[in-house]
């Protein structure tokens, strides 16, 4: 059953209450021949995660990590001829084994997604009254002047002034700020139980991104919504989540409360993302960089994935893959990772 | 956006001007006195030469004769043929309605099979695609005049079901002796249709707000009728406004080789028989349709793009 | 302070050494662009060598053998009036390639000077030569070839004349647009800084990078014209008969009627064979690829400090 829990160190999933989310032992493959020809590329390898109700989980990785695959799994939004092994279960709900008719009330109602660019995930030729209004009319038979009331009350809330006005404009007649904002609204207007965010501040000006952060993270408190939040951004992930999943080349290697990370991070990618952040109050002569290019699921070796990069990679981080295992209050998937940190604790 | 239509307006009336500008003075460039191109291979008497060059104010300067030919044309009055001595426009009169159908027949083909076949490619990657490309690069390559003489050979002499020549009389006969040069036009022009229609449907297709409506729980074919198509549907007027256009000129051949007797097959005919002032009329009325055509798919890929319509207010 | 800069990561050995030029271009092409490269240029030598490879003279009448069908004698067969089709298929091949040649370098002459001015310029010779294209590009070159007919009589010259003239837009808005691409690269202002001419950065720079553009292009021109010629032909306003040209033999209306296929398909086809390679090969060297370049990425692995 969807309640047995392998992983001990879940600090906020308590076993009674159904978990809105979990992910078990995902790995996604790739079409063959969609990222160069030959067999299937795998670009997601064994996840394992969990959400409780209300719960804000930030999932942080570089390119390729497969950060946003992972929340198109879970919307089934795969490109054609992905494989998808693994489990992923909403309410309890196994979401690959649900019927077309099934599929789109979940994706209706239970879930929403944020998407990183507005302006391309929004129909140019279509007015934001439209929009915003045709998952309701169409899905649930609203009529359209009751829609387009609820539509207008809810870009009210996402603070957008003279609503009305605004649903019978065009996209292009707004800014990228206002048009996330739209695309908030609109995921708040299906009244899902879960959030994807899928970097939705990244192709925004740095002064609109605090408002739109703040935005979604005071209306999912409001409405007890669960929340992914992906980002590349460690520091703004920590900020918004209670917890936070640090992946690497389709694998997750670490994942940790929140304030947690920022004292006990462990495994060394998160420090090396930890010590890449530029400050304003230091000096430093030359920026510290994590060395090499982070890598894709399919390119990863028979060993750690982070191997290459690894400063305190020995044989056998390079032979054997290591798994997820408790480490502090959070999980974190190293070999190394205890002798690792009497090093850093004695340094 | 009305300023946006009266500029093209504009534009188009302009283009209409110099073309007929250039008809009209074609006419001066050729080797000899214009009067001599108007009597062709015909050796008149000198009584009859003053006579014509009085009747066609060949006397005057040439901005007169101009404006004078222009304003003629507005009226209606297309000049007289130097081989029968009617009116031109009588000549064009029929021959226009027959073009004028021929046309629009043709189109309805390539409409109907070229969205279809662009549509089943767009919609059905793979082995379906792969054969509607074949079949495309393949048909743009066939141009009318062998798309005559294929469907004669194959439709009208060895099966007998349409007439090779001509069209009958009667409204049904005449679809009957439309629908084999209705083909020849449409063969080429369905390719072009079929593979911008595959083209814009595939864009679409791939574009990020239809995963947005996907993952809303749209329904399948909502999506593809409110993102797909109705965002492809701009660059699939525009194509089908450009084909025409072309169509226009195509009549030139097709006509002739049916004998259809529209003001395609007149232009050829008045060639031949070097009758210059049908051949200036009937030029400038294909070359207006060409131009019309052309103006209006401009005007609609202007209209249908809110972007455009609304000149870029941003709030 | 000094900045380093990360070398990419060198290959993996045992990568083969950089393919040949006719490797190269047998990638870029692709298996049907190869294939229609390969028709196109059996054509020309067909085209080149025709006195030396007919077998019979194309104008040789023998009434007896009017309409014969495919033989020892005649590979082919015969036309209406017993002329060997094969030998006039091979002469015709000439009449057929030489005009869309001319057409095409006719315009290139005209156009790639304009064009390149306007690109250079910019400005209000820009706004001139673009309007002057607009308005020719407005008529249809057809239509156009049959003015000049009607003007100074039935033949090659008029018509190829004309769709000269019609077909400079066509290829000169082209060079146009890639040409100002081209003259916003920061190599130029670097040329220019260095003290080279405006025609030595046009000719030999600018022209030389959007070459592959034109040159694909022009190929789908030359697919153009040959239809246009062609129909022209057809219409007997162009080549004229007796000549032997593809286009000329389609009209034979006695083979059409009485049911002789060979003697007007087998023109028809090489006609459309011909347009359907050239486009092919045309937009394949204009860009369009079918498949990336290297086929294989060569396999990386990145530098890191393994202990």
């Amino acid at each position: 059953m969807s309640t047995s829990q392998p992983k001990a160190a879940q600090p906020e999933a308590s076993p009674q209450r159904t978990p809105l989310l979990e992910i078990s032992g995902l790995t996604v493959r790739l079409a063959p021949g969609a990222a160069g020809g030959g067999a299937a590329k795998p670009v997601l390898d064994g996840i394992d995660l969990s959400l409780a109700p209300g719960e804000a989980l930030g999932l942080v990785g570089e390119s390729g990590s497969g950060k946003s695959m992972t929340v198109r799994a879970v919307t089934r939004l795969l490109p054609p001829g992905a494989e998808l092994d693994g489990a992923i279960r909403f309410e309890g709900r196994d979401v690959a084994a649900m019927t077309p008719a099934e599929l789109r009330g979940y994706r209706d109602s239970g879930v929403g997604m944020v998407f990183q660019d507005p302006r391309a995930h929004i129909n140019p030729t279509r007015r934001i009254g439209a929009f915003l209004t045709e998952a309701l009319i169409r899905n649930r038979g609203i009529s359209r002047r009751t829609a387009r009331g609820r539509a207008a009350a809810v870009l009210a809330e996402v603070g957008i002034d003279d609503p009305v006005r605004r649903l019978r404009q065009y996209p292009h007649e707004l800014s990228g700020g206002m048009l996330q904002r739209v695309m908030i609204a609109s995921v708040l207007l299906a009244d899902p139980r879960l959030i994807l965010a899928d970097e939705p501040t990244t192709a925004l000006d740095v002064t609109i991104q605090a408002e739109v952060v703040g935005i979604l993270d005071r209306l999912r408190r409001e409405r007890g919504l669960g929340m992914v939040f992906i980002t590349h951004d460690l520091d703004l992930a920590l900020a918004v989540c209670g917890r936070v999943a640090v992946m690497y080349a389709g694998r997750i290697v670490e994942i940790r409360e929140a304030e947690a990370l920022h004292q006990r991070a462990a495994h060394p990618y998160t420090l090396g993302l930890l010590g890449s952040r530029p400050s304003i109050d230091a000096r430093a002569e030359r920026l510290n960089a994590v060395p090499g290019r982070p890598l894709s699921a399919f390119e990863a070796g028979p060993g750690c994935a982070f191997a290459d990069r690894c400063a305190h990679a020995r044989t056998v981080c390079q032979a054997t893959r290591p798994e997820l295992e408790p480490f502090r209050g959070g999980l974190v998937r190293c070999h190394r990772v205890a002798e690792i940190s009497m090093q850093e604790a004695t340094a | 956006m009305g300023r946006l239509a009266l500029s093209r307006l504009g534009g188009l009336v302009t283009t209409l001007l110099l073309s007929s500008l250039v008809i009209f003075g074609s006419l001066y460039l050729a080797p000899g006195s214009p009067e001599d191109v108007l009597f062709g291979s015909r050796t008149p008497s000198a009584a009859t030469r003053a006579a014509v060059r009085r009747q066609l104010h060949l006397n005057q300067p040439l901005p007169v004769r101009y404006w004078d030919w222009l304003t003629g044309v507005l009226h209606g009055d297309l000049g007289r043929s130097m081989v029968t001595g009617q009116t031109v426009s009588s000549r064009v009169g029929d021959g226009l309605g027959v073009t004028l159908a021929l046309v629009a027949l043709s189109m309805l083909l390539v409409v109907l099979f070229g969205v279809g076949l662009g549509t089943a490619a767009a919609l059905r990657p793979g082995p379906v695609d792969s054969a509607a490309n074949t079949v495309t690069s393949v048909t743009v390559a066939v141009p009318p005049f062998v798309a005559s003489t294929l469907l004669i050979s194959g439709f009208a002499v060895h099966l007998g079901w349409f007439p090779a020549s001509g069209i009958g009389t009667g409204a049904l006969g005449e679809l009957r002796g439309l629908v084999l040069p209705a083909c020849a036009l449409a063969v080429i022009n369905c390719g072009f249709l079929a593979r911008i229609t595959r083209n814009a449907l595939r864009e679409q297709l791939a574009r990020e707000h239809v995963q947005t409506a996907l993952v809303r729980g749209l329904p399948r074919w909502a999506v593809l009728r409110d993102h797909v198509f109705r965002n492809a549907v701009p660059p699939i007027v525009t194509a089908v406004a450009l084909l025409t256009s072309g169509m226009f000129a195509s009549t030139l051949v097709v006509e002739t080789a049916f004998a259809v007797p529209g003001i395609g097959m007149l232009t050829i005919s008045s060639v031949a028989q070097k009758d210059f002032p049908v051949v200036q009329a009937v030029s400038l009325l294909l070359v207006a349709a060409f131009v019309i055509c052309n103006a209006a798919s401009d005007l609609i890929q202007a209209l249908v793009d809110p972007r455009l319509r609304t000149a870029g207010r941003t709030a | 302070m000094t900045v380093t800069l990360d070398h990419p990561p060198a290959t993996a050995p045992g990568r083969p050494a950089t393919p040949g030029r006719l490797a190269r271009a047998r990638t870029a092409l692709g298996g049907s662009g190869s294939a229609a490269a390969l028709f196109l240029l059996a054509v020309l030598l067909v085209a080149l060598a025709a006195p030396l490879l007919a077998p019979y003279n194309p104008d040789l009448q023998s009434l007896l053998d009017a309409y014969a069908g495919p033989s020892g004698a005649h590979l082919l067969g015969t036309d209406g009036l017993g002329r060997d089709l094969l030998s006039r298929l091979m002469f015709g091949a000439r009449t057929s390639l030489l005009g869309p040649a001319l057409v095409v370098s006719v315009a290139l002459l005209v156009g790639i000077p304009l064009a390149l001015a306007a690109a250079w310029f910019g400005g209000l010779v820009h706004a001139l030569v673009a309007r002057i294209f607009d308005l020719v590009y407005a008529l249809p070159g057809l239509l156009l070839a049959v003015l000049a007919v009607a003007l100074f009589g039935p033949g090659l010259v008029p018509a190829v004349a004309a769709l000269s003239i019609a077909y400079v837009p066509f290829l000169a808005r082209i060079v146009l647009a890639a040409a100002r691409q081209q003259r916003v690269n920061p190599y130029v202002d670097a040329l220019c800084v260095q003290g080279f001419g405006a025609v030595r950065i046009a000719v030999r720079h600018i022209l030389r990078n959007i070459a592959p553009v034109v040159v694909g292009q022009a190929a789908i021109a030359f697919g153009y014209a040959l239809l246009d010629l062609a129909s022209l032909s057809y219409l007997g306003l162009a080549v004229q008969a007796p000549t032997a040209d593809w286009g000329v033999m389609v009209s034979d209306s006695n083979a059409l009627m009485g049911g002789y296929w060979l003697p007007i398909l087998a023109p028809g086809l090489l006609i459309v064979l011909s347009v359907l390679s050239l486009t092919v090969v045309g937009a394949r060297i204009s860009g369009e690829r079918p498949q990336p370049y290297l086929r294989r990425r060569s396999r990386t692995r990145p530098t890191g400090a393994a202990a």
